[in-house]
């Protein structure tokens, strides 16, 4: 079956907004994803019909909500191929999902003089939880390097391993550069040390078909907002007995079984860590994502997703003057780039000029950046709804303002 | 194909971008201060000379976009032979100018910096033509080593 792009960019309606009178190329997709109308039609839904705080109420719009809510989880389960419903954690995102991580699992297990690795490609969510916890504990951070090409060192990686090491947490894809890390190897690796591997997947999610349990991942944490659905919804997926081990995050309502003035007895999973009242509609309309994106398959949107990037990176390479940051053999739909003494900041605004948008700047990924030594990088990324002719258009813009700029 | 862009890059800014005024490190400066907008990276190092209150020399050093640098370049020009007061009430009227909130521009008070005027038509672009000034103020009240737009 071919790809059905036609209908998909039909089912989202901000595709047809005009910027700037002209039709709107949206290529800031590792910075957030645009909504289908199936997700927008999910929380009008609920908001005009169903309805009501979870977990609570034995009215009938309670009863209603909580089970849509607690859908979601289920859904959510089969999409990552979790073995229980008891690991999937609603957080409000990648980075809630990381600090959690840290202040629970870290506090519990990590003490002066251990060692948590990360790698040279990290967003700063992850980067800054563990520099907080190592600051407390004592802890010592260590980097894993990459090489110019944005690929991960494995043998410098391997070396980093040691009985003092308590965690790696690594990215599953970069997205300052697109790599895709070897994390299959990652985590045979460490398990053979009996070290925990924690994977940001917040850039890998919506590219690429997730199985925890055939990779074995201890965690696995992303965003909602990044994978078609509402912003302030994540998820934290843990295997059971290390979250059954941990003690809660935040303390609070909906995460207690007993509460006395002396004591209280915390709930089971997944509700000991979801303290006060979910993201509601967001949990529901992430919910109605994965219905969405099961009705393409995320086999095929991988599939037509490497055919948009092999296509960008071929015609960006035929642009003089271009550099593309970012040359992993392993990587995504992320199109990082440099154009010499023009600053990105003069690209994106003179392509936001042309309808379209990238993002331009240092990603959250500041390390990153001095790594290549450039204050900040064009990136254009790629999403399930975009096409060739979109990427004709932006390879057009980019050759126009280089023109521009003499 | 950029037509729409004409109001905010114009050639005075390609100008001054390629070829950036008082771009050098100053010897025996009397006030240095460093400017620094985290949101896009854009990163100067002002140098200043005085003679009591008067600015006798102004450079920089740094990268940033091309809106940010023809801004100091533009900048570094303007102030010399001014008052401090005079460079403050400048920035005053360049940031009025750059924000918008004063719909008629007073082309006399700010001459050559008007083809900056362009950026209140884009408000992410903004702190790229104010950076220069803030740094500058710093540097004036001489209260810190390093500011940030953020």
């Amino acid at each position: 079956m071919t790809y059905p792009i036609e209908k998909i960019r039909a089912d989202f309606p901000i595709l047809n907004e005009k910027i700037r009178n002209k039709p709107l190329v949206y290529l800031d997709n590792a910075a957030s994803c645009q909504k289908p109308q199936a997700v927008i039609d999910s929380i009008v839904k609920l908001y005009s019909h169903d309805y009501a705080n979870v977990h609570r109420g034995v009215h009938t719009l309670s009863v209603r909500s909580t089970d849509y809510f607690e859908a979601a989880r289920e859904k959510m389960k089969t999409f990552i191929s979790a073995q229980s419903e008891k690991e999937i954690i609603f957080v409000r995102g990648a980075t809630d999902a990381i600090n959690l991580v840290a202040q629970t699992y870290g506090k519990a297990n990590i003490h002066a003089g251990d060692e948590i690795i990360i790698t040279a490609m990290e967003h700063h969510s992850n980067i800054v939880p563990w520099q907080m916890l190592c600051e407390e504990k004592g802890a010592i951070l260590k980097v894993a390097p990459m090489n110019l090409a944005g690929e991960l060192l494995m043998p410098e990686f391997e070396a980093l391993l040691n009985s003092k090491t308590k965690l790696v947490s690594v990215v599953h894809m970069s997205n300052a550069l697109g790599t895709i890390n070897p994390v299959e190897k990652i985590i045979e690796l460490a398990h053979a040390r009996k070290i925990p591997v924690l994977l940001d997947g917040a850039q890998a999610i919506p590219h690429t078909p997730v199985d925890v349990q055939a990779l074995d991942c201890d965690f696995y944490v992303f965003s909602g907002h990044k994978l078609y659905a509402p912003t302030g919804v994540g998820v934290l997926y843990g295997k059971q007995s290390l979250l059954e081990a941990m003690p809660p995050y935040q303390g609070g309502g909906d995460m207690i079984r007993t509460v006395t003035f002396e004591k209280s007895t915390y709930a089971g999973l997944p509700h000991k860590f979801e303290a006060g009242t979910p993201s509601i509609a967001e949990v529901i309309g992430l919910g109605a994502a994965i219905d969405y994106l099961n009705t393409i398959g995320m086999d095929k949107i991988a599939a037509y997703e490497a055919e948009l990037l092999a296509y960008a990176t071929q015609e960006a390479l035929k642009i003089d003057g271009l550099k593309i940051i970012g040359e992993a053999k392993e990587k995504g739909a992320i199109l990082s780039f440099t154009l010499g003494k023009i600053h990105p900041h003069d690209i994106g605004t003179m392509l936001d000029s042309l309808g379209i948008a990238i993002r331009a700047g240092h990603h959250c990924a500041m390390p990153v950046m001095d790594f290549y030594k450039v204050p900040a990088t064009a990136r254009a990324s790629f999403a399930m709804y975009n096409t060739k002719a979109e990427i004709d258009v932006l390879i057009l813009g980019i050759k126009n303002l280089i023109e521009m700029f003499g | 194909m950029f037509e729409d862009l004409r109001d905010l890059y114009q050639e005075v800014i390609f100008d001054h971008n390629r070829n950036p005024r008082n771009f050098h490190v100053m010897e025996n400066y009397d006030r240095m201060v460093e400017g620094f907008n985290p949101l896009c990276g854009d990163r100067i190092t002002l140098f200043l000379k005085l003679d009591d209150d008067l600015i006798t020399d102004a450079s920089f050093q740094g990268s940033g976009c091309a809106i940010s640098t023809a801004s100091v370049s533009l900048m570094t020009e303007i102030v010399k032979g001014k008052t401090e007061a005079e460079a403050e009430a400048l920035f005053k009227t360049f940031h009025e100018m750059t924000t918008g909130k004063d719909e008629n521009i007073n082309f006399e008070a700010v001459g050559k910096l008007a083809v900056l005027a362009g950026v209140r038509e884009y408000p992410a672009r903004v702190k790229c033509a104010t950076l220069a000034w803030h740094t500058l103020d710093a540097a004036l009240k001489n209260e810190q080593q390093s500011i940030s737009t953020e």
